[in-house]
């Protein structure tokens, strides 16, 4: 290829990839404003005026409000509960020399290497002995456990770079463990603990299999259940289809405009390992 | 070592307290995800009567994943239609990914744009990915079709998704347009890390673009190709959420897109089978072993090829 005609041709291929990769979502979006009567008659076409019931038909009656409700709950709670058990846990392993510290280490972190998916059935029959079978509880905790091992290897090695001699201070100054914890170290990791609960939140608010196992009663659903409830009951109704997806996929995107940075950090923290 | 003094505060009084730090994370990690693990393993050598452990089999159950005719007629298909999707997402998925990254390293203008528009399928839900692309390939009311009809011959626009012989090819380049992304950024910045000396000097030799690619920036790529060649192995032997959004629970149409992980469902919550939890119990400790020491395997080859460069 001559160098003048690789540089016609060059970025007309990644431009014209670029529209491959954009237009199918621009057609959900612009799918999602137009009456489903629209879409048969016109497959290929543009929304005429501002349409917006397809996303209240999808809000009420597809009960699109319960399911982002649900998943809300779900899967703030177990980030929350997921990052606060292992702060506490990452504070020690990371800046302290006690017996078996090393044993613990690689107990939590082995657990992001293992396919929780294959553990199941065991887990099934857990939860329905703890009567935690299809409940939104039970599901929080399975996915605030799951997140442990990332959590502290994250958090832990962010503990180990903080100065030494700030819990010495704090103890010279007869503060105690949880003490120091609280008021010293706690503040610091901040930033880290923002990262461990945006980088988790992704994963579990797409994620499927779990609630798909574990989850019955329609008004305990998870929006990615829900959504292949949504789509055998309105199946015939497209523009509340893709106004479904949209919302699906909307609070992802907005979590990604306010939160990059993290979600980065996140990325790396996990490659440089 | 700065820390010295308080940690020999640490071991003298109060050792145990850093163990009551650990106590609420060891007993989530432990009971939820630990225990069920190891569970599943035992769970695997005994037969079943529905939801009670019956008598002790050995391997009994794993043996009946390839001797049962109606199992293992699911099954090799299933362990094929993956295989199929990893040969896939390495000729097409990452060729392309590798032939973007090339392009982005010449590239002057609207480079960091385009790698962005270029990943953001990456951010949808595989869920919702599926669902659209039911919408755009539906042989009535799709959007691709009506444009296929529009620009080339009748012919072209079919139920892509619907016929079994060009299902599963439809999940290759449905997972493609999702992940292309992700081989592009790796490869982009393995490219960014090769210096530009080599490549000039070999210019100044008189070597084409194309065997400057081949001698010199293709065998500089290795350890970015062992890392996605592994990568996709993992993403394509664990394909769940994509496929049942494209045909249902029993991989349609005809089973044409049926995967290990779907079987793996099947065989555990919905196959009515009265030893379903010891079936579904030796295939999940199986795939966990083909997958793991197959991942373990490739590392091995690929690390093996760098070293004798």
């Amino acid at each position: 290829m001559t160098p003048r005609r690789g540089a016609v041709m060059v970025p007309l291929m990644l431009w014209g990839y670029a529209l491959v990769a954009m237009i199918p979502l621009f057609v959900m979006v612009l799918g999602s404003l137009r009456p489903t009567q629209d879409l048969f008659n016109d497959p290929i076409g543009l929304p005429n005026k501002l349409y917006l019931s397809n996303y209240t038909r999808a809000w009420t009656e597809a009960s699109f409000s319960t399911y982002v409700l649900n998943s809300v709950v779900v899967v703030t709670g177990a980030v929350i509960l997921g990052a606060a058990v292992s702060v506490l846990a990452a504070y020690p392993l990371g800046r302290r020399k006690f017996t078996g510290r090393g044993f613990f280490i690689g107990y939590f972190i082995s657990g992001m290497t293992l396919p929780g998916h294959f553990g199941v059935l065991p887990l099934f029959y857990l939860l329905d002995g703890l009567n935690l079978v299809d409940s939104r509880l039970g599901l929080m905790l399975v996915y605030a456990a799951g997140s442990v091992p990332f959590n502290v290897f994250v958090l832990s090695a962010f503990f180990r770079q903080l100065p030494g001699e700030l819990d010495e201070a704090a103890a010279l100054d007869g503060a105690g463990p949880f003490a120091t914890f609280r008021h010293i170290m706690l503040p610091l990791v901040r930033p880290a603990i923002a990262t461990v609960v945006v980088f988790q939140f992704v994963p579990l608010w797409n994620d499927f299999f779990y609630p798909l196992v574990l989850l019955r009663d329609e008004s305990k659903l998870t929006i990615p259940v829900g959504l292949t409830h949504f789509f055998g009951r309105f199946q015939n109704d497209w523009g509340t289809l893709f106004a479904g997806l949209v919302m699906t996929t909307l609070p992802l995107v907005i979590l990604f405009g306010i939160a990059t940075r993290q979600i980065v950090a996140g990325l790396t923290a996990g490659m440089n390992r | 070592m700065a820390q010295a003094p308080v940690t020999t505060r640490g071991r003298g009084g109060r050792a145990g307290t850093w163990y009551l730090f650990l106590v609420p994370a060891l007993l989530l990690y432990s009971l939820f995800v630990v225990y069920p693990l190891l569970t599943g393993l035992s769970y695997s050598v005994f037969s079943w009567k529905g939801t009670v452990r019956d008598a002790f089999v050995g391997v009994d159950n794993y043996v009946g994943l390839f001797t049962n005719e109606a199992f293992r007629s699911k099954l090799l298909p299933a362990l094929g239609h993956n295989l199929a999707l990893f040969a896939g997402t390495m000729l097409v998925q990452n060729t392309m990914g590798l032939a973007f990254a090339l392009a982005f390293s010449r590239a002057r203008r609207g480079k960091r744009a385009l790698q962005i528009i270029f990943a953001t399928p990456y951010l949808v839900n595989p869920l919702v990915i599926g669902y659209l692309w039911t919408l755009l390939l539906s042989p009535t009311f799709g959007p691709a079709n009506t444009l296929l009809r529009a620009i080339g011959p009748d012919e072209l626009a079919k139920p892509w998704l619907g016929d079994p012989s060009t299902a599963l090819p439809m999940v290759i380049l449905i997972t493609t347009w999702q992940w292309v992304g992700f081989p592009m950024l790796l490869f982009s910045a393995a490219i960014g890390g090769i210096p530009a000396e080599y490549a000039e000097a070999a210019r100044v030799d008189g070597a084409s673009s194309w065997r400057v690619f081949w001698h010199i920036t293709l065998p500089l790529l290795r350890p970015a190709i062992g890392t996605i060649t592994v990568l996709s192995f993992i993403g394509s032997m664990n394909t769940f959420a994509l496929v049942y959004a494209l045909g249902g629970s029993s991989g349609g149409p005809a089973g044409s897109t049926d995967v290990l992980g779907l079987l793996f469902y099947r065989a555990a919550f919905a196959s009515g089978d009265i030893n379903a939890v010891g079936t579904a119990s030796a295939l999940a400790v199986f795939l966990f072993t083909f997958i793991f020491g197959t991942t373990i395997l490739l590392n091995r080859i690929l690390r093996q090829g760098e070293e004798a460069m």
